[in-house]
């Protein structure tokens, strides 16, 4: 065997190890952040943590149940502003928009997407918190809703954008109008990629804490209603783990662990149901 | 004449390519357009059915008529049901095979019964015997050539008066090529068929007339058996003899 040949072995060798290596820690990283959560969390989850109110410092036991429900009110809400925004806005880039006004929404959104969620935090605080005089499950979902608008709005108009170019002409050629062209064979062959987009939202804000500070805030109760202040797994954390006793520690993680576990199961569960119909094959 | 096309000048921007075309769609026959890539045959297809208006910039002079009636003042989703289109690639909707040939029966909001209509049109397009047992299954499953004539399909059940073909058959093979063809000879009893065609011979075995379009200008109008043994102009000659093109 020449030399040459043996260094171009090695060399291709070396680059499919690298490549391969980097796809291992890409995806080992979410194994290990879980394996860490159930290590440390794994203990303190019983059929009471879903079910009880937390407990009293120096009283064992204690569950979160409110700040799950309180996070799936807040996620609720965010999802009912974000993902129709995100959509319809999506459809109008993607098919109705052209000239400035694409470009200044599309920047627009760019822009959004790249703000602190603390600054988000403080505009609904000051937007929704301060008319009402106190901190609430709306402001809250607000504030998350918010957040979900770039990432849906981006993604979904990629999407759309990918649907092929022929597909709009058949239909078109068929009599279909634009309006129809778009809801039945434009949407329906990005649902797929939509789909994803709106869970990728969806999961990102589910974890966001900073925004929910001073809007959401917090409660160690159950949330009486919309406009009075909710318990959320990522505040429930972050009081958690920043207090000093080892026994909210152990809570902490079992939260992050059923935070993690939720949107798993909302994203599985999302896609059993939603994600029917037929792929368009790549060209 | 199904449809007349007269003084038609085509502008895409400011770049003019299509120049004063004249041209008569017999009822019932196959019409083909023929020319080089660039000679502007697919162009004046989209104008029978005003596709081109899908293109921004694209403007049209000149006067089109469908059956008597100037094509540019209709409402054009009713003139895309009378006139329906076939494309150069197979493009068959991310849905089962019934779903596609009923797409056009179902926006329009058609009151009829869609199952036969659906096998009517499959049965038109030589398509049937293939699919009727799996009419529910991805379009996607189906072969190019199957595809294309799932498209050929599509475009029938509306019941189109004119069906325009921009190279149907530029992306299948030869066998598939050939089904195709034989189709659109039995189609003419069923509507009057415009298609596009950069094989000379393709044009030569499927139609009744012939067009010989040359970088926007129209060389050459004649029945075909004329137009490919004693061609009137140097130039036809000398692209149905292979001597450019």
């Amino acid at each position: 065997m020449s030399s040459n040949l043996r260094w171009r072995k090695f060399v291709s060798g070396f680059m499919l190890t690298m490549t391969g290596v980097c796809a291992l820690v890409a995806v080992s990283v979410l194994f290990f952040i879980l394996g860490y959560l159930v290590f440390h969390g794994g203990t303190s989850i019983s059929w009471n943590f879903f079910t009880k109110l937390p407990a009293p410092v120096g009283e064992g036991g204690g569950g979160m149940a409110n700040a799950i429900v309180g996070s799936a009110k807040l996620l609720l809400l965010a999802s009912l502003i974000g993902v129709p925004v995100g959509f319809f806005g999506a459809i109008y880039l993607a098919e109705f928009g052209g000239g400035a006004t694409t470009f200044v929404v599309r920047y627009a959104a760019d822009l959004l997407n790249g703000v602190p969620s603390i600054v988000i935090g403080i505009f609904a605080y000051g937007l929704v918190v301060l008319p009402f005089k106190h901190f609430s499950t709306l402001a809250g979902g607000f504030a998350l809703g918010l957040m979900m608008i770039p990432v849906t709005l981006r993604s979904t108009e990629e999407f759309l954008r990918g649907v092929p170019r022929a597909l709009r002409e058949a239909a078109m050629a068929l009599g279909a109008s634009k309006w129809k062209t778009v809801a039945t064979v434009i949407v329906p062959a990005a649902y797929r990629g939509i789909l994803t987009a709106v869970l990728l939202a969806f999961a990102r804000v589910a974890g966001e804490t900073a925004p929910l500070l001073f809007t959401a805030f917090g409660n160690r109760f159950w949330s009486p209603g919309w406009d009075q202040p909710t318990s959320s797994l990522p505040v429930m954390i972050f009081t958690y783990a920043i207090a000093p006793y080892e026994d909210w520690h152990r809570q902490a993680w079992a939260a992050g662990l059923v935070l993690l576990g939720l949107i798993l199961v909302i994203n599985i569960v999302a896609r059993a149901i939603l994600a029917r119909g037929i792929a368009v094959p790549r060209s | 004449m199904r449809m007349t096309i007269s003084k038609v000048n085509f502008f895409y921007g400011s770049k003019q390519t299509l120049f004063n075309i004249n041209l008569g769609i017999a009822v019932n026959k196959v019409t083909a357009l023929i020319g080089p890539s660039g000679c502007g045959k697919s162009t004046l297809l989209r104008t029978l059915n005003r596709m081109y208006e899908t293109v921004r910039n694209a403007r049209l002079e000149g006067e089109i008529l469908l059956d008597g009636q100037n094509i540019l003042a209709q409402d054009v989703t009713s003139l895309r049901r009378r006139v329906g289109m076939v494309f150069q690639r197979p493009n068959p909707f991310p849905k089962s095979i019934f779903d596609n040939v009923a797409y056009g029966l179902r926006i329009n909001g058609s009151k009829v019964p869609l199952a036969e209509a659906v096998e009517k049109s499959l049965r038109h397009a030589a398509l049937w015997d293939e699919v009727k047992d799996h009419l529910h299954k991805s379009a996607y499953e189906l072969s190019g050539g199957q595809q294309q004539r799932l498209c050929i399909a599509r475009a029938l059940a509306v019941e189109p008066e004119v069906l325009l073909l921009d190279e149907p058959c530029s992306a299948l093979d030869p066998i598939s090529t050939a089904k195709i063809e034989e189709l659109l000879v039995q189609l003419k009893d069923l509507c009057t068929i415009v298609t596009v065609t950069h094989n000379m011979q393709q044009a030569a075995r499927i139609s009744d007339f012939t067009a010989f379009l040359l970088i926007g200008q129209l060389i050459e109008f004649s029945p075909t058996p004329q137009l490919f043994t004693t061609p009137g102009d140097p130039r036809t000659e000398a692209y149905i003899t292979g001597r450019f093109g």
